[in-house]
C-alpha cells in the first residue's frame, strides 16, 4: 500500500486540473495521458505555470498529429511540452530511456516541481512506456524527497507570489488559515488580479528566470566519449538506446563519435551545447519526428557546427544503421 | 435622511447612517479589493451577501471554507471572498475543486460560478462530479447570458430572447437546470433568485452543513447585456418581475422547471436525497476489498505534515 488517492476523472481537461486542487490542499499530484490527451492537457500546463503549482505530467508519447497511432511511438510532442499553452512561459521536461529510469526520474521531476514551482512532464514513449526490465525500488527512507517548501510567515504578513532569493515564492495550502487567493489572471505579489504591463512583464519574466539554473549548470544529461568526439549523437528517450548502439559501430569504424543525452529535454542545455559546437564537426539528432530537437541544437550551436536531423515519422524506431550512416556522413 | 438610487428609482433611507457603521458581510470580503467589477442592478454581489451570511449561520470554520470559482462574472466571487480561494479556468472550477476536497477531505469546497462556465464548456464535469456525488457545493449564478463577454447565447438562454451571437432571437433549446442536476445525481438541488434573499441564505447554510453533491442556482439579474437588449428594464424590474413570476413549489417535478422568457419561475428546494458520497464509497469499496490492508490515504506532502 502505498496510500494516496487514485481517481479517474472524466476527461483530460478534468485531471489536469484536478491534480492541481489537489496540491493546493498539500498533495503532490501527477496525471498521466498519451498525445491526444496531452493535447487536452494543455489550457492546465498553462494554469499550473501561471499559478506555479508544482505539479507532474506524464505524457507517453505515440505517432501524432491526431488520433495518429495509438501504442505505436513517436517523439513528436517535444516542442508541444515546451510551448503548447499559449503565452509564455517556461517547463521541466525529463525524457526517461528505461523502465527503472520512469521510476527515477519521476521522483526526480516530483522534487524539480517542488524546487522551481512548475508543472514537469515526463516525455515518454510508447517503447519505453510499454517496456519491461527490472527494475530496483529502493527503501523508501533512502529515496531523496524535496519537501515543499511552506512560508513560515504568519498570513499577516505572508504574500503568496512574493519571490525568495531563488526567485520562487513560498507555498501555502488550503485549510491553514491564510485566507489566500490563486488566479490565472496576471497577478501581483498579493495574488490579486493585475492587468498593468508592468506588473506583466515583472511575472513573467520571473516565470522564466526561476529556471536559468536549470537551464544551465544542473541541465540533466547522459554523455559518453565527448573528449575526443568529431561528431555527436544528441538523442534522448528510446531513440538514445538506438544510439548508443550506431555510437558504438561508429567507434568500431574508428569514427570519433560521442553520446550526449538529453535526459532534461527543457530548459534546453543550451550552453553544454554551444561549448561542443566549438569543437566538434557536427552534431547528428535522432528523433522519432520530422526536426524538433534538433532545431534546438542548430541554435544553441550558433552555425559552429553542422545540427544533422535524422528523421523518422514514428510507428517504429530508428535502424542503428541510419544513425550510423549519418555519424559517417558526418565525419567526412 | 439618505438616498439611494437603483436605476431610475430613487429610495429614501428613513435613518441615519453612523459615519463608523461597518457592514457585516466586509470581514468575509478582500476589501483591498473594492470597488468590484460588477455593473449596478446586477445580483451578483446580492448572491455573495447571502453566502456571507449563511457562512455566519453555518457556523462552519471559515479557515476550512475555499471557494473555487471557474471564468465569467460570477467567476470573481472568488477573488472577492476573504477565504482559501481559487479563480481557476473557464469549465474548470469543478475538476480542480475535486482534487482539493479529495486531498483534504476536512476542507468545505464551495464552486461558486456563473451558468455559461458550468454548464457550456464545463458541462461536463458538472455531471460528473453529481454522478460521483462528490462533496462538492455548487452555487450557480444564473443570469441566462455569458455576461463578461457582452451577452452571448449560453446553454440557458431562453427561446426568443435577443444575445449578441443571435441578433434574430435564439432558437435552440436551453437547460433546464434544476433536471440536469437530478439526472445526474446531485443530492441537493434547489432554486431561487436574488429576490428571495432570506430562503437563498438560508439554503446555502442547509448545504454547508450538508453532506453530498449539492446544486443551488440562483436566477440572477443582468440588466447590462441581457435585459438592455431584450427591452427588460434595469435591476429593480428584474425583482419586480422575480416577486411577481416566481412560485414557490418544493419538491416540484424538475421537467416542470423550465424557464421561459418572461414566465413562471419555480423556485424552492426540489431534491434532498441522502446517497453515500465519493469518499464514502471509495471507503467502503477499499474495506471490503482489502480488509485490513487499507489505510485511509494520507496526502501529506513532507515529514512535516
Amino acid at each position: 500500500m502505498i496510500g494516496g488517492i487514485f481517481i479517474q476523472m472524466e476527461d483530460e481537461l478534468a485531471s489536469s486540473i484536478a491534480i492541481q486542487g489537489a496540491v493546493w490542499a498539500g498533495a503532490k499530484a501527477l496525471t498521466v495521458t498519451s498525445g491526444p490527451g496531452f493535447s487536452l492537457m494543455m489550457e492546465h500546463i498553462g494554469y499550473a505555470a501561471m499559478t506555479e503549482t508544482p505539479c507532474v505530467f506524464v505524457n507517453v508519447q505515440r505517432g501524432g498529429p491526431s488520433t495518429g497511432l495509438p501504442t505505436l511511438p513517436a517523439q513528436a510532442d517535444m516542442m508541444q511540452a515546451r510551448w503548447g499553452s499559449h503565452g509564455d512561459y517556461g517547463v521541466i521536461a525529463l525524457c526517461p530511456n528505461s523502465p527503472q529510469e520512469c521510476f527515477d526520474l519521476t521522483i526526480t521531476g516530483f522534487n524539480l516541481a517542488e524546487e522551481f514551482r512548475v508543472p514537469v512532464m515526463m516525455m515518454l514513449d510508447e517503447c519505453v512506456g510499454h517496456m519491461t526490465e527490472k527494475v530496483v525500488i529502493p527503501e523508501a527512507e533512502k529515496i531523496e524527497i524535496t519537501p515543499r517548501r511552506f512560508t513560515k510567515l504568519p498570513p499577516e504578513e505572508f504574500r503568496p507570489f512574493e519571490p525568495q532569493a531563488d526567485l520562487v515564492p513560498d507555498m501555502v495550502r488550503a485549510g491553514d488559515g491564510y485566507r489566500f487567493h490563486i488566479t490565472g489572471l496576471t497577478h501581483d505579489e498579493r495574488g490579486y488580479p493585475n492587468m498593468s504591463v508592468d506588473t506583466q512583464d515583472r511575472t513573467i519574466r520571473r516565470l522564466l528566470q526561476k529556471l536559468e539554473p536549470l537551464a544551465n549548470g544542473r541541465a540533466l544529461c547522459e554523455t559518453e566519449h565527448l573528449e575526443d568526439a568529431e561528431v555527436v549523437v544528441v538523442s534522448y528517450g528510446i531513440t538514445s538506446r538506438v544510439a548508443q548502439r550506431a555510437i558504438e559501430l561508429a567507434r568500431e569504424r574508428g569514427i570519433r563519435a560521442g553520446k550526449f543525452r538529453l535526459v532534461s529535454a527543457w530548459p534546453f542545455p543550451e550552453r553544454r551545447i554551444r561549448e561542443l559546437a566549438g569543437r566538434v564537426k557536427a552534431f547528428v539528432v535522432p528523433e522519432l519526428n520530422l526536426g524538433q530537437m534538433v532545431h534546438e541544437v542548430e541554435r544553441a550551436a550558433q552555425g559552429r557546427a553542422a545540427a544533422i536531423p535524422v528523421s523518422h515519422a514514428g510507428g517504429g524506431v530508428h535502424q542503428p544503421a541510419a544513425i550510423l550512416k549519418a555519424i559517417v556522413e558526418a565525419a567526412r | 435622511m439618505n438616498e439611494a438610487t437603483i436605476g431610475k428609482t430613487t429610495l429614501e433611507i428613513p435613518v441615519e447612517i453612523p459615519a463608523d457603521a461597518v457592514n457585516p458581510v466586509e470581514p468575509f470580503l478582500r476589501m483591498d479589493r473594492m470597488p468590484h467589477i460588477w455593473c449596478a442592478g446586477c445580483g451578483i454581489g446580492t448572491t455573495v451577501n447571502c453566502f456571507t451570511r449563511a457562512l455566519i449561520a453555518s457556523k462552519r470554520n471559515l479557515d476550512k471554507v475555499a471557494v473555487v470559482s471557474g471564468i465569467g462574472c460570477t467567476g470573481r466571487v472568488a477573488g472577492y471572498a476573504r477565504l482559501d480561494s481559487f479563480h481557476t479556468t473557464h469549465g474548470r472550477a469543478i475538476p480542480f475543486a475535486t482534487g482539493l476536497k479529495l486531498a483534504n477531505p476536512e476542507l468545505d469546497v464551495v464552486v461558486y460560478s456563473g451558468d455559461g462556465d458550468l454548464f457550456a464548456i464545463g458541462g461536463n464535469h458538472f455531471i460528473h462530479a453529481a454522478r460521483r456525488n462528490m462533496d462538492l457545493k455548487v452555487i450557480c449564478v444564473n443570469n441566462l447570458t455569458y455576461a463578461m463577454t457582452g451577452g452571448q447565447t449560453a446553454p440557458t438562454t431562453p427561446g426568443g430572447v435577443i444575445s449578441a451571437t443571435a441578433p434574430y432571437g435564439v432558437f435552440e433549446p436551453a437547460f433546464n437546470l434544476v433536471a440536469l442536476a437530478e439526472a445526474a445525481g446531485a443530492s441537493y438541488v434547489a432554486r431561487w433568485t436574488t429576490y428571495h434573499v432570506k430562503q437563498l441564505s438560508r439554503a446555502m447554510e442547509e448545504v454547508l452543513n450538508r453532506k453530498g453533491f449539492c446544486f443551488i442556482e440562483v436566477l440572477s439579474p443582468c440588466p447590462t447585456l441581457y435585459q438592455r437588449r431584450n427591452k427588460m428594464g434595469d435591476g429593480l424590474d428584474a425583482m419586480k418581475y422575480y416577486k411577481q413570476a416566481s412560485k414557490i413549489r418544493h419538491g416540484a417535478r424538475a421537467s416542470e422547471c423550465d424557464l421561459t422568457r418572461d414566465g413562471e419561475i419555480v423556485v424552492g428546494k426540489f431534491v434532498d436525497r441522502q446517497r453515500p458520497d465519493y469518499l464514502e464509497l471509495l471507503r467502503s469499496q477499499m474495506t471490503e476489498t482489502l480488509g485490513e490492508r487499507y489505510a485511509e490515504p494520507e496526502v501529506s506532502c513532507c515529514s512535516e505534515c
